[in-house]
């Protein structure tokens, strides 16, 4: 018998929720151990599937594939599959929707929908990876945003209600976009199948409208969830107002639903188009870089300045994409897997560090070094990695990016550009190793004298990050593997050397 | 002349003679709303069985009995199950008749029913009017100023539309010398026009037809009465105004354009880019104006000029050719029937709640999910399908109908939709957000009955199942929308 083992791992949270939302006598710490035990579940169901993938398949087909009749007459079916580049983004989420139930442990303001939410929204971003069914992926991208607002609204700080509509209000003009994209796209093809368009040679194809208008619609959506400049804008809003796990998820993997889209929709479906595009969205790549990382800078609230850096290390993930060489889409997916686990461990590290003192505003932290010794070191490693320290995941990755963008021939301004998004990692060690100073060392304040350590949960929580960043650091290549498979089939369409 | 063929509207309007004839004797409430669901029960019987039966015209040609007026029978009936349900709790307002209420709401369901099957002029604005007319009497039942008011604005404004209409069907049949559609086709494809201004009397009539459908469908610049007429209305009346009125509406306007104006194809067209505008216009009228309202059933009324723009486009979508009609008829049908279980949801439950709180405003639903959280949910998923976000009905509709209009090259239309429900989203939303972040004006929980809960919960459970395996309704709504006749 075949076990839908992709079944089992997107609707595991929602089971969770269900249980969640049935308990007779919610009680906080039920509520939180029955989450970790369907995340915990999902992400071991996924860790068998990326063992059990098939690393030397033929290049472009879905793997664990599933697949049901569910609204023939659009076309659409429930249709389930993990190619090398989904398969990295399902672990990733998995992997923090572990994570972000450990950071949310000590959440006790109506824990019950809390933990509903949570576990909803990582089942909507698994559905966004695993969909192989444009409607499917449309319908999944859409429910994310359910939870979200109310996460963000009901749980969050500061102007939380209007960061959370202005979140909602831009995903859901870039989602509308790109329903019409869909359905374009589905009456050029005949088929809402992505991985039988993705081998449709759509310039062949006749079209409603002209395939760049096609690409445009697609765009639009995924560059506003990357964020790519100048869309960028609701990101430090959501995430600065945003629980801690929230952020962590955000950043983690709501924000690669973007780069995903694009390397799935816009270079998989579009790759003549793409190579058209590519030199305006890698110089909008080095003004995400260059911009976000000097923007950064400026920062004086601990969270709007991790806020902000996401802005410049998407722009990495863009960069990498639209270089469109093997190794630059490799990189790009690295990317994104790296900083996913990089920065959701920062936002848990900036959380830890609210909640110990209350404060988030580099003016008034410091020293805090001598009381919070770990804390410390894992924010220090955090930061290293994000800097992209080699040992580092965030060295391979970022590497990958640059010696694949370096080396493109279709885009003939790629050195240049891959030069000046290069000189992005001087600043990010400026505003790294800057924001490190002003929060832990220099002399301790007196205020601070009895802030404790992280306790034993926390410690669990953040060290299982450090270990990730780690062993990606120092075997990139056990994700590597997999993900050029994905990329594969995508660069022999663009017909890059 | 086969009477079974009417069987669902003549045990309707037995049911009707019966409720008012029972009030003479007792006009206890469980009696009269007992006696009216089993009056639905046994006219749903009735159209189930037509379903299965092949379509065929009768009363020599006056009434067609398809798939597709069954299934917009079927949308009546719902809504009337669920109206009926609604006016439970509400009728103790109407206490002195509440025979006669529920008489008239049974009658205009009558009307709807019929109309959604006819294919002649003059049966088309018979059955119309039977509908219109109790609907007047309903819409000022309550007899106090806001309720007289949204009566008498209703009766007056929906008699200068019924004229409307009645003056464009009479150009059409000076055109033509026939009234039912099918010859009324023929007739005009035998004039071999080369273009609509080749002939300004067809123009004429086309356009004083859509005119006078466009004020029962809340279309722009016909939607003037529908804020008004829905804030003063008994609660459960607007509900059904904007449901069963609407589906019906459209129902006949899909029937008229398409069997009597639907070739040659520049005809088509024509009207095609006529009811597309319209629809643009429509729907960003009501979207706009609805953020600015602070009265929920006006809000409501709005959204409802606004869902009514969505449908247009797939109005529009019918008329672009022959080959690709019947899906777009299928993605219209689902689609008013999504709307008409969430549109009908919301009124049920913000009649449980302001029936108990005595306030129509926004604002006064805040903090309503800690007073009443049931209901809150109830309405919060109306909302969301409202919008269109999954796991709802109203999501699949949308994609349905836009789908539909990509397919007839529309693309342009269903942008200008999609950009639409961006600014939908701000003012649901916001109703949301109060409901569940906003501050309780006070602690107070508010209780509802069983009858608005059952309501309530049979709409949400739809909304839900058609969001999760829409397979269900959709093959249903495709066999409506390839049966037409």
């Amino acid at each position: 018998m075949n076990i839908p083992y992709l079944t089992l791992i997107l609707f595991l949270p929602v089971a969770g929720a269900i249980v969640v939302a049935l308990l007779p006598k919610p009680e906080q710490k039920t509520i939180r151990s029955v989450a970790l035990v369907f995340t915990l579940l999902s992400f071991f169901l996924s860790i068998g599937v990326f063992l059990g993938f098939d690393r030397s398949s033929a290049a472009g087909t879905m793997q664990f594939e599933e697949k049901l009749s569910w609204l023939p007459a659009i076309g659409s079916a429930y249709h389930l599959g993990v190619d090398g580049i989904s398969l990295v983004m399902m672990i990733l989420t998995t992997l923090i929707g572990v994570l972000t139930i450990l950071v949310s442990w000590k959440v006790t303001s109506r824990p019950r929908e809390y933990f509903i939410w949570l576990l909803v929204l990582e089942t909507s971003i698994l559905g966004v990876f695993t969909s192989v069914d444009l409607i499917m992926f449309f319908i999944f991208w859409e429910v994310e945003l359910v939870p979200m607002y109310f996460l963000i609204s009901i749980w969050g700080t500061g102007r939380k209600e209007y960061s959370a509509l202005k979140y909602v209000i831009y995903t859901i003009t870039g989602s509308a976009l790109m329903l019409a994209g869909i359905l374009t796209l589905y009456f050029s093809v005949g088929t809402m199948d992505m991985a039988v368009i993705a081998q449709t040679d759509l310039s062949k194809a006749t079209t409603i409208i002209p395939l760049a208008g096609i690409f445009v619609l697609l765009l639009i959506g995924f560059a506003i969830k990357l964020p790519v400049f100048p869309l960028h804008t609701w990101l430090p809003d959501a995430h600065t107002d945003a629980p801690t796990a929230v952020s962590v998820v955000l950043a983690g993997v709501l924000l690669k639903m973007g780069g995903y889209g694009m390397i799935r929709f816009n270079v998989g479906f579009f790759p003549s188009v793409a190579e058209d595009a590519a030199p305006i969205l890698m110089a909008l790549a080095v003004v995400n870089v260059l911009y976000g990382a000097a923007i950064t800078l400026r920062q004086t609230d601990l969270k709007r300045l991790i806020a902000y850096s996401s802005v410049s290390h998407m722009g990495l993930v863009l960069l990498g994409v639209f270089a469109l060489t093997p190794v630059s889409l490799t990189g790009a997916t690295l990317q994104m897997f790296n900083h996913g686990v990089v920065t959701g461990l920062l936002f848990a590290m900036v959380g830890l560090v609210y909640d110990k003192t209350h404060n988030r505003n580099l003016g008034k932290l410091g020293g805090l070094a001598r009381q919070m010794p770990i804390v410390v070191v894992v924010f220090s490693i955090a930061g290293l990695a994000s800097l992209g320290l080699p040992g580092t995941s965030g060295f391979a990755a970022e590497f990958l990016v640059f010696v694949g963008s370096f080396t493109s021939t279709t885009v003939t301004s790629a050195r240049v550009l891959t030069l000046l998004s290069a000189f992005g990692i001087v600043l990010t060690a400026g505003y790294i190793l800057w924001m490190l100073q002003r929060v832990f060392y220099g002399p301790p304040k007196e205020e601070y004298n009895r802030v404790p350590d992280a306790d034993r949960v926390e410690m669990l929580c953040i060290f299982s990050f450090v270990a990730v960043i780690g062993l990606i650091g120092i075997y990139p290549a056990i994700l590597t593997n997999v993900i050029q498979v994905g990329t594969r089939s995508l660069t022999v369409l663009v017909g890059a050397p | 002349m086969n009477l079974w063929l009417l069987a669902p509207e003549l045990s309707l309007f037995f049911t009707a003679v019966v409720v008012l004839l029972l009030g003479l004797a007792s006009s206890r409430r469980g009696i009269v709303i007992g006696v009216s669901l089993l009056g639905v029960l046994v006219s749903f019987v009735f159209a189930a069985f037509l379903w299965s039966g092949t379509p065929q015209a009768t009363f020599n040609g006056m009434l067609s009995v398809d798939q597709f007026a069954v299934f917009f029978k079927f949308i009546v009936l719902a809504a009337l199950v669920l109206v009926i349900l609604a006016s439970a709790d509400y009728d103790y307002k109407v206490e002195q008749v509440r025979a006669e209420y529920f008489t008239l709401i049974l009658i205009s369901a009558v009307g709807l029913m019929l109309l959604s099957s006819a294919r002649e002029l003059i049966t088309i604005y018979v059955s119309l009017e039977m509908s219109s007319i109790s609907l007047y009497v309903l819409a000022g039942f309550l007899r106090d100023r806001r309720s007289s008011e949204a009566g008498l604005k209703y009766l007056l404004l929906g008699s200068v539309a019924s004229a409307t209409l009645l003056y464009g069907m009479s150009f059409v049949y000076g055109l033509t010398g026939k009234t039912e559609l099918g010859q009324i086709a023929s007739a005009i494809q035998s004039l071999s026009l080369s273009g609509l201004l080749d002939n300004p009397a067809l123009l004429l009539g086309l356009v004083l037809v859509a005119g006078g459908f466009g004020f029962k469908i809340s279309s722009f610049p016909f939607q003037m009465w529908v804020p008004d007429v829905y804030e003063g209305a008994p609660t459960p009346i607007t509900g059904y105004l904007s449901v069963a009125s609407k589906a019906a509406g459209f129902a006949a306007v899909m029937r008229i354009f398409y069997d009597a104006f639907g070739a040659p194809s520049w005809l088509g067209q024509n009207w095609g880019l006529l009811f597309a505008g319209l629809s643009i216009a429509t729907m960003t009228v009501g979207n706009i104006v609805a953020t600015a309202q602070a009265n929920i059933k006006r809000m409501m009324a709005y959204s409802s000029i606004a869902q009514a723009g969505y449908i247009m486009v797939g109005l529009a979508a019918v008329s672009m050719g022959q080959s690709v009609a019947p899906a777009a008829r299928s993605a219209l049908a689902f689609f008013l029937a999504s709307y008409t279980l969430t549109n009908m949801g919301a009124f049920v439950a913000i009649i449980a709640f302001s029936n108990k709180t005595n306030s129509d405003l926004i604002v006064d639903y805040s903090g309503m999910g800690r007073r009443a959280p049931l209901l809150a949910l109830g309405l919060t998923l109306c909302l969301v399908s409202l919008l269109g976000l999954p796991p709802t009905a109203g999501l699949i509709a949308k994609v349905y109908i836009f789908n539909a209009a990509v397919q007839q090259g529309l693309l342009w239309l269903v942008i200008v939709a999609v950009l639409n429900t961006v600014v939908s989203a701000y003012y649901y939303l916001r109703v949301v957000k109060l409901m569940w972040l906003g501050n309780p004006v006070s602690e107070e929980p508010v209780p509802s009955s069983a009858a608005l809960r059952t309501a309530l919960f049979l709409a949400c459970a739809g909304i839900l199942l058609l969001g999760i395996v829409p397979d269900l309704l959709v093959r249903l709504s495709e066999t409506a929308g390839h049966s037409l006749l």
